[in-house]
């Protein structure tokens, strides 16, 4: 029985409450979901591509706070990126360039 | 940002009553209680008042009562001390249950590891132990049966009545956790034939770091702590009267109508969350703890929603967090049957007297937000 809000910062925050990429884009041309049977956790990625491009992309997360920032943050970095480009995104990449988020295991 | 304090099952509000019947104690009445002269002699004759209070509270005599450093201590001291006393008997069973909270846990797989052994009775599905589970996992060697008797998280509260007839035909000594019930529900100490039980001061708006344990008495156990001979050589360390005072007070201003008032608030509380779609009650509304809530919202992970309750200054708590870098979840919700996704779509709202309707109001219209926000979010629908 826990809150651990204190333990992530601002950014995190701001992504968790309030993502800019949070939904579905309708006619979508690629749907991902991946799930995290560890926690539970559930993502769904859906991606407009153009000229192998990603011009549009949104989450659906079921997940803790720090799984929805993380995911809003996924797609800022993965927008308007090549696929190659997109694929080559870790958590590392998440960590280091928006959010200081603690690693979870 | 004004705060919502909604997790008193965690701890709650010192009353400002109690402070003020702490303060002198620190700088003028500040005695050791076993000195003779007049400052100890004044700590002695607060400190067997507050005994006595505690041990009216229960029906219990005033020599039954000894103060510990908490709950912790306390059924540490129980079961391990017991355990002592009795092992050179022959005796080495204990009974306990799976949602006891860690404290009792952690003891009792400790003392696995010194010899003893233990049962871990299930619960149904609403968090109840059954007595006869209890009379039929009795051998010969068990010495005791420990029952949590209202549920830190789902508030169940235990049929100890009939728990203590069944200890008292076998033999067997009982125990109760009291600290999530005391003074919220009614424990007479004969007429519930209980041998031990463990109180604390925290959850009642007293001091932290303060318990007692009942031990009925010729009861024999084995003390945690060596020392000085303090709480009839059964603890000793110089008595913390400023917490003992505290503790006491925080008795004496218990109230059935703040139970009653709290019952209120909560029953709203409850039908107001289960307007929302998709909601349920984890516990039974009935034999439940005057103040505590659990709520399993589906699809949308509890944490989440405490994290946004969090933000509008909202104090909740939740069965499991992945937040840190283990993965804990709830033992309790897992014993009454629930599924790791129902566990972590759950959270604990717990009340006290000071929480008001507006309050409450307040939050059911926010909870309805964010759980229409993070349901939108969610790709499980
Ligand atoms: C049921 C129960 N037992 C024991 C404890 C431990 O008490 P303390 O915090 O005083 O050590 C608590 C509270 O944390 C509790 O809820």
């Amino acid at each position: 029985m826990k809150n651990k809000f204190q333990e992530y910062n601002k950014e995190v925050m701001e992504h968790f409450l309030k993502p800019k990429n949070s939904g579905r884009i309708e006619n979508p041309d690629v749907v991902g979901r991946i799930n995290n049977d560890m926690c539970g956790d559930v993502m769904e990625i859906s991606l407009k591509i153009k000229d192998n491009k990603i011009k549009d992309i949104k989450f659906q997360t079921m997940g803790c706070a720090a799984a929805i920032a993380s995911s809003d943050v996924l797609c800022e970095l993965a927008k308007g990126k090549t696929l190659d480009e997109a694929k080559k995104i870790d958590r590392e990449m998440i960590i280091k360039n928006n959010i200081k988020l603690k690693l979870i295991t | 940002m004004k705060s919502i304090y909604l997790d008193n099952a965690a701890t709650t509000q010192v009353d400002k009553k109690v402070v003020e019947a702490m303060l002198p104690y620190f700088s003028e009445k500040y005695g050791n209680a076993s000195s003779h002269h007049l400052k100890g002699q004044e700590a002695k004759r607060v400190l067997e008042e507050s005994r006595s209070i505690i041990a009216r509270s229960i029906s219990a005599k005033d020599d039954e009562i000894i103060f510990t450093s908490s709950g912790t201590e306390s059924n540490n001291f129980a079961l391990k001390g017991l355990f002592f006393a009795n092992k050179d008997n022959g005796k080495n069973h204990i009974i306990t249950t799976k949602i006891e909270h860690d404290c009792v846990l952690n003891s009792c797989k400790w003392l696995e590891s010194q010899g003893a052994k233990v049962s871990y009775l299930d619960v149904d599905e609403k968090g109840f132990v059954n007595p006869t589970d209890v009379e039929n996992t009795i051998t010969p060697e068990t010495f005791l049966v420990s029952i949590i008797h209202g549920n830190n998280e789902i508030g169940t509260i235990q049929d100890i009545e009939a728990i203590g007839r069944i200890c008292k035909e076998k033999g067997v000594l009982f125990h109760i956790d009291a600290c999530q019930s005391y003074t919220k529900t009614k424990i007479h100490v004969n007429k519930q034939n209980l041998d031990l039980v463990t109180l604390n001061a925290h959850k009642i708006h007293g001091p932290k770091g303060i318990g007692a344990l009942f031990i009925r008495k010729d009861i024999k156990i084995i003390p945690l702590f060596h020392g000085g001979g303090h709480e009839k050589n059964l603890r000793s360390g110089t008595e913390n009267i400023p917490a003992i005072v505290g503790f006491a007070k925080a008795v004496k201003l218990a109230k059935e109508r703040d139970i009653n008032y709290v019952i209120n608030l909560r029953d709203k509380f409850i039908q107001g969350i289960l307007e929302i779609p998709n909601t349920n009650l984890n516990g039974l509304k009935e034999k439940r703890l005057c103040n505590n809530i659990n709520v399993c919202f589906n699809n949308i992970e509890g944490e989440a929603i405490g994290g946004y309750l969090d933000a509008y200054g909202i104090c909740s708590s939740t069965g499991s967090a992945c937040s840190s870098n283990s993965l804990e979840s709830s033992h309790v919700l897992k014993a009454i049957g629930k599924t790791d996704l129902q566990i972590n779509t759950s959270i604990r709202l717990s009340l006290s007297k000071f929480n008001t309707e507006e309050e409450i109001d307040y939050v059911l219209k926010i909870l309805n937000k964010i759980v229409e926000k993070l349901r939108r979010i969610s790709p499980i629908k």
